[in-house]
């Protein structure tokens, strides 16, 4: 298998041997914030193409076409657009807290984006507590998008971010619920290590039904944590115009449209690391040659198309389905979603001590 | 005091929990106040994994960044615009303001001038997940499965309290 910490070993000693080590730290700690930031915005523009062209296969449209081959150039020319645009100053309302918002929804996203392990030694903030550090940093992202609905000062604002709020603080008990049935399993926080724990089979197969009772409740309460249809009730367009970000131009509605379809990355790529196997290629007990053959394809490769794999279905589901009322939401994850997660936690438990998993 | 990158993030920590302090009770709004005092919770979890208790950390940030700040906004937001901005304020008020803010400055400063302030030193490894695990739900000798029962009572007597208060009627 590759392993990329190889190369960052190299340059991690390239550069304590030029200069003492708090200044290799720290220049480290630039050059690794420059790599996340270019891929958080590059995979965004990837992602923004992918969400316009499966948009419209389902459909029946073919959608952007004019700009470059195929519309690939459209989303950089949109980016441009949305970079020269005037930011616009509102009157009567707290300006601090305004601009401070976009801020607060793109820092908890970047946070969650560089938990993920990529490959093997390409893991950026991988501790002991991992899964618990992601969960953490994903959880103050509402707060932004709260402060954003407030300070607005909007009334279509301000019910697109209370209505966020619910939503959102709801959903995370069904994600964290999930995700602890996975850790009762893999009986570690750190992602490496769990990722590690699924070289002979991933989750979804060695958990079997528990696993995949939690890997749907989670694709259903992470569709709702990244606001996306059928949950799309904070930003409903055909009642609250765009809901909590209505008032912001520019980059400030930029910011939150690419944290937007990051989280839908990191939820994706979450889902791909706990439920099947994050970078760690498709192995057989018992087919040796076949487990050689798989390990030649590099890590990064599996990780991002098991990643493309889950955002094409959450895709899928948007597309599909209508939108639910507040009181559907609400009833679906505290009448269903948590009792059903609470007894699969259970199940697993009984799983793991029994020793009924693969 | 040497200078090292350690010392560096401490103090750049420390100015801005100290900052973000004096502007939470200075502004006029409540809002502002509430994200000035977010900042000070970053500095105590940053404070935290300074020292590699990473567990410490994560839950700083996420019971109190995801989950208090985020209540506190929410009662902001459901109280009324009098009651959010701090402008009608009785003479009974202040006195009784002022009296907490003198006991609470003597008992800072009565223990900041007592107190021998040893070196904290980081961690030299992080404390295991199974170590903290056993240890909260252990019933032995320095474990903790009393109190942390006794708390999960009061989680449970705040939601029976909530659901009595929700209740229809």
């Amino acid at each position: 298998m590759y392993d990329f910490s190889i190369i960052t070993t190299a340059i991690d000693q390239f550069l304590r041997s030029l200069m003492p080590s708090g200044l290799a730290i720290f220049i480290e700690c630039v050059l690794v914030a420059l790599c996340v930031l270019v891929a958080y915005i590059m995979l965004a523009i990837v992602m923004i193409f992918m969400e316009r062209k499966v948009c419209a296969a389902f459909q029946c449209r073919l959608g952007p076409m004019r700009v470059g081959f195929w519309g690939t150039l459209q989303v950089f020319s949109d980016v441009f657009k949305m970079i020269i645009k005037e930011i616009i100053d509102l009157k009567r309302t707290d300006n601090m807290l305004y601009n401070l918002a976009p801020y607060l929804v793109v820092l908890s996203s970047v946070l969650t984006f560089s938990c993920l392990p990529f490959a093997q030694g390409l893991e950026v903030l991988d501790f002991n507590v991992g899964l618990f550090f992601l969960m953490a940093t994903s959880s103050f992202g509402v707060l932004g998008i709260m402060l954003a609905g407030w300070s607005s000062n909007n009334k279509f604002s301000m019910i697109g971010a209370m209505r966020s709020g619910a939503q959102m603080v709801s959903y995370e008990l069904s994600i964290g619920l999930s995700m602890l049935t996975l850790v009762a399993l893999s009986g570690t926080l750190q992602l490496s290590e769990i990722v590690a724990r699924q070289s002979h089979a991933w989750f979804i197969f060695q958990g079997h039904i528990p696993a995949f009772i939690a890997f749907v409740i989670y694709l259903i309460a992470g569709n709702a944590e990244t606001n996306r249809g059928p949950f799309d009730l904070p930003e409903a367009e055909s009642e609250l115009t765009a809901g909590y970000h209505t008032e912001y131009s520019g980059m400030g509605f930029g910011f939150f449209y690419v944290a937007e379809f990051m989280n839908l990355f990191i939820v994706s790529g979450i889902a791909s690391t706990i439920f099947l196997g994050g970078w760690m290629p498709l192995h057989i007990p018992g087919l040796e040659g076949f487990n050689a053959v798989m390990d030649y394809i590099p890590g990064v490769v599996w990780f991002l198309a098991k990643t493309f794999f889950v955002i094409w279905l959450l895709m899928w589901v948007r597309w599909t389905f209508p939108r639910l009322r507040v009181d559907q939401v609400i009833t679906l994850e505290w009448k269903y979603l948590v009792p059903i997660g609470l007894v699969n936690l259970l199940i697993m438990t009984l799983c793991v001590v029994m020793g009924w998993t693969l | 005091m040497e200078l090292n990158t350690h010392t560096v993030i401490f103090m750049g920590l420390a100015l801005l929990m100290t900052v973000a302090a004096m502007l939470a009770v200075t502004t006029r709004n409540i809002m502002r106040a509430t994200v000035y005092l977010l900042f000070v919770l970053f500095g105590t979890a940053g404070l935290y994994f300074l020292l590699h208790y990473t567990f410490l950390g994560a839950v700083q940030v996420t019971v109190y960044a995801g989950g208090i700040i985020v209540l506190f906004v929410f009662a902001a937001l459901l109280i009324g615009k009098g009651a959010r901005d701090f402008t009608h304020t009785s003479i009974l008020r202040y006195i009784m303001g002022f009296t907490a803010a003198i006991t609470g400055l003597i008992l800072s400063v009565y223990l900041i001038f007592t107190h021998q302030f040893p070196e904290v030193k980081p961690l030299a490894s992080v404390v295991p997940m199974n170590l903290i695990g056993n240890t909260m739900m252990g019933a032995d000798k320095y474990n903790y499965v009393l109190p942390f029962e006794a708390v999960s009572v009061l989680l449970l007597a705040c939601m029976v309290g909530a659901l009595l208060i929700a209740r229809k009627r």
